[in-house]
């Protein structure tokens, strides 16, 4: 990143992709690069920098895709870091990509741009679905006014990328060589701040001679002191004392004309405003369109007052009931097939010369609650995420946002805490890292350490079985996995409702304060990419889950297995953990053997279950789990009641986050102390609410 | 004198001034929501906490607590 340090490696060109939010820059990167950023319809989705290479024409280019910004002004800090990039990344080339929908918004990043580099290349970018909504752009007078490289697209469909391709080229064989002494206006307020910029330019100037950035780095500085900080530790700057004397002076004097940072912030806002409404006044035309009426339809529908909550309830009721229903077919499928193999595979084992006994422990214990976990967990995983995804695609998730920002201004939080609560559906550690969106401190902390009240994907699979296995006994088919889904919903809301509960307690305790100010995006909708959609989730999403269950649950296993056959007095290790946290487990209506299956499922929340089969079938005896029944059995036998199901959903719901999560946690609050409190606060809630429910339970039922 | 907040669904305004203040202002200029910049209520949340505002070709939806701070003529 710092210039000190970086060396340019030879005929290798930097390109940085800049722009508002949610315009498509992760669209154009995975086209140009062949790699998978996740994208998603909506303002924030990529929060990290990411790299990638293409070539053309035999050169090789490195891209980086930024986070998006309004603003190189903005004190966000995903923005902030775009900002630095494209200040002190050394870019060959800057392309910014601007939403033809409200070109005129994106052009205010385009003018800020061109202050630091005038190699500058604008993406008009959307052009299809502007056309839709009645929107014309004229790029030739556009080029003209601008003065710059303008390249119109259409990234969803493939178009425009050519182009883009050789304006890079261009741009980086031949870079624009000008000075950036123009500074507009010399009236009015403008005029006084541009005076000075003049002066603080000539000083920049004749310390590290001429930069075209220096205009920049003035006006940076008399807007904000701080900003120094990011100059020195970027770039060598000689006497920089004496240049922080002259910026102190000079901001002296425009304190004295009443010139305070929040006029300088307005008369360049302004003035840039009036610049891009001036360019858009020439380039672009409206006119009514019926594809825009039908969207603003769709929008009264999703956000109305009485339709918003009712859509929305349904719309995860539907999500639900296809997953839990379309999960049944493979399932059967995957079962089948994986458990055919079973005494194949036990043949074969013992022809080679395998003793019987590690046959059993390898293939009937091992493989078998392998096969379990695949068939089992495999399915609901794979139809909910691309579900998720298409919903996120569409441009769904910031009306959640908008409907449930009333229960989050309750508990004095951002509105944005729902984005990150929906993304914690998908998985805990992707939804803590997404919590960046949110700019005040304490309200991302407070979302960060609620995230884990949501279940994410790989708890799914395991709430589901147990919904199916203890309350849904005799009922299948249609009407059994419609009731499954209400089950669930009803634990989702649980978990939604705990998380609005730990807010507000967060809120009125740890992190006392009122509410800061945001504003939320809503983006168009867009239709999703089915396709695309449903492979990224196979392969990005499942596979990753899956192979990281496996890979727990192996290594679990054979520990379990050690654990069992190694005797300390006259029992196993296994039984003496299990039979000390039994008084605990049993407290909160579970018992020994579940704990001990939660605390190993620490690395990933995936394999409770089947560490628990695994445990459980250490001291009964092996039976055939094809279905759930036969585990309803195995359970059953090993002491669970409707009270043990519930308090296991409970705790599944609400217990520390998985180790991913909580280095991540570690990672974004750079805080022990949050990650501590990331851990025992869904823990505690957890084993509180399961203590209350046996409780409740002993009293009412016996 | 009206702000943004006393708009009802599908009214519109100009704005005259910006009352907020720090991060917020200036993440509201960015956003293109300037003096004499045309804003049209898309809609208002089911609790009326919220509300969508169409700005510059964009919607962007703003708490009650924040839209009161842009009057509007």
């Amino acid at each position: 990143m710092s210039e000190k340090k970086t060396t340019k490696k030879r005929g290798e060109y930097k390109i940085a992709l800049a722009g508002n939010p949610n315009v498509g820059k992760s669209t154009v990167f995975n086209y140009l690069t062949g790699m998978r950023q996740h994208t998603g319809n909506w303002a924030g989705k990529t929060v990290q920098n990411a790299k990638g290479f293409y070539t053309y024409n035999g050169i090789k280019y490195q891209l980086m895709d930024l986070p998006g910004t309004h603003s190189l002004y903005s004190k966000s800090y995903e923005e902030a870091c775009a900002e630095e990039y494209i200040t002190f990344g050394m870019c060959d080339a800057v392309v910014v990509i601007a939403d033809a929908n409200c070109l005129e918004r994106n052009l205010n990043l385009v003018f800020q741009v061109t202050e630091i580099t005038p190699n500058v290349i604008l993406a008009v970018n959307l052009m299809d679905e502007a056309e839709k909504n009645g929107i014309k752009i004229d790029i030739e007078r556009l080029k003209k006014q601008l003065g710059l490289a303008v390249v119109p697209m259409s990234a969803g469909r493939k178009k425009g990328f050519e182009e883009l391709k050789e304006q890079i080229e261009n741009m980086c064989m031949q870079p624009v060589k000008k000075q950036n002494d123009d500074f507009g206006k010399t009236q009015g307020c403008m005029g006084e701040i541009n005076r000075r910029r003049h002066i603080l330019v000539q000083e920049i100037e004749r310390i590290r001679g001429n930069d075209y950035r220096n205009g920049y780095f003035a006006m940076r500085l008399l807007y904000d002191e701080k900003y120094s900080e990011k100059l020195f530790k970027n770039l060598d700057f000689e006497n920089s004392d004496e240049i922080m004397e002259i910026v102190k002076a000079l901001r002296q004097e425009l304190y004295s004309l009443s010139v305070t940072d929040e006029v300088i912030s307005d008369c360049l806002t302004s003035e840039l405003s009036s610049k891009a409404e001036e360019t858009a006044r020439d380039c672009v035309t409206r006119q009514t369109s019926r594809y825009k009426s039908c969207l603003n339809a769709l929008d009264r529908i999703f956000t109305g007052r009485l339709t918003g909550t009712v859509t929305m309830v349904g719309l995860l009721l539907l999500v639900l009931w296809i997953t839990i229903y379309g999960a049944n077919y493979p399932s059967q499928w995957l079962s089948g097939i994986l458990l055919g193999f079973e005494d194949k595979l036990a043949t074969l084992f013992l022809k080679a010369g395998v003793s019987p006994w590690v046959v059993n422990m390898v293939v009937h214990g091992g493989y078998n609650v392998l096969a379990w976990v695949v068939s089992v967990m495999l399915p609901p995983m794979a139809i909910f995420f691309p579900l998720f995804t298409i919903l996120e695609d569409f441009g769904y998730l910031p009306r959640v946002a908008y409907n449930l920002d009333y229960y989050f201004s309750k508990a004095n939080t951002c509105g944005k805490q729902a984005l990150t609560m929906c993304m914690g559906f998908g998985c805990n550690a992707v939804g803590v890292m997404g919590c960046r969106i949110i700019d005040s401190p304490r309200e991302r902390i407070i979302a960060t350490i609620t995230n884990s009240f949501v279940p994410c994907n790989g708890r799914f699979p395991t709430l589901i079985a147990i919904i199916s296995m203890f309350f849904l006994v005799s009922k299948s088919g249609v009407l059994g996995s419609l009731l499954s889904s209400l089950f669930l919903c009803g634990v989702l809301v649980l978990g939604v409702v705990s998380t609005f509960a730990v807010s507000k307690l967060l809120s009125k305790t740890l992190l006392k304060g009122v509410p800061s100010s945001f504003t939320l995006e809503m983006p168009p909708y867009r239709k999703p990419q089915f396709c695309k959609v449903l492979v990224r989730s196979v392969f990005d999403r499942t596979l990753f889950v899956l192979g990281r269950a496996v890979a727990v649950a192996a290594p679990a296993g054979l520990f379990i297995w050690v654990l069992a056959n190694i005797y300390m007095g006259d029992k196993t290790i296994l039984a003496h953990i299990t039979e000390f946290l039994d008084p605990l487990g049993r407290l909160m209506g579970m018992d020994g053997v579940i704990l001990t299956a939660f605390i190993l499922g620490f690395p990933a929340n995936e394999v409770v279950i089947p560490i628990m089969l695994m445990t459980y079938m250490q001291k009964s005896v092996l039976c055939d789990f094809s279905s759930l029944e036969e585990l309803r059995q195995l359970l059953v036998s090993n002491g669970w009641t409707v009270v043990t199901a519930v308090c296991v959903m409970i705790f599944c719901l609400m217990h520390w986050p998985c180790s991913t999560t909580l280095l991540t946690v570690k990672k974004e609050t750079k805080s022990l102390k949050w990650t501590a409190y990331a851990f025992l606060i869904p823990t505690l809630c957890g084993a509180f609410l399961c203590i209350a429910v046996n409780m409740l339970s002993k009293i009412f039922i016996f | 004198m009206k702000t943004l907040a006393d708009l009802s669904k599908n009214e519109r305004g100009k704005v005259s001034e910006l009352t907020a203040t720090g991060s917020i202002r200036r993440r509201l200029r960015d956003l293109g929501i300037v003096n004499g910049t045309t804003i049209v209520c898309q809609g208002v949340s089911t609790h009326g906490d919220i509300s969508a505002y169409f700005v510059k070709g964009a919607v962007i939806a703003l708490r009650k607590k924040d839209a009161e701070k842009i009057y509007i003529e």
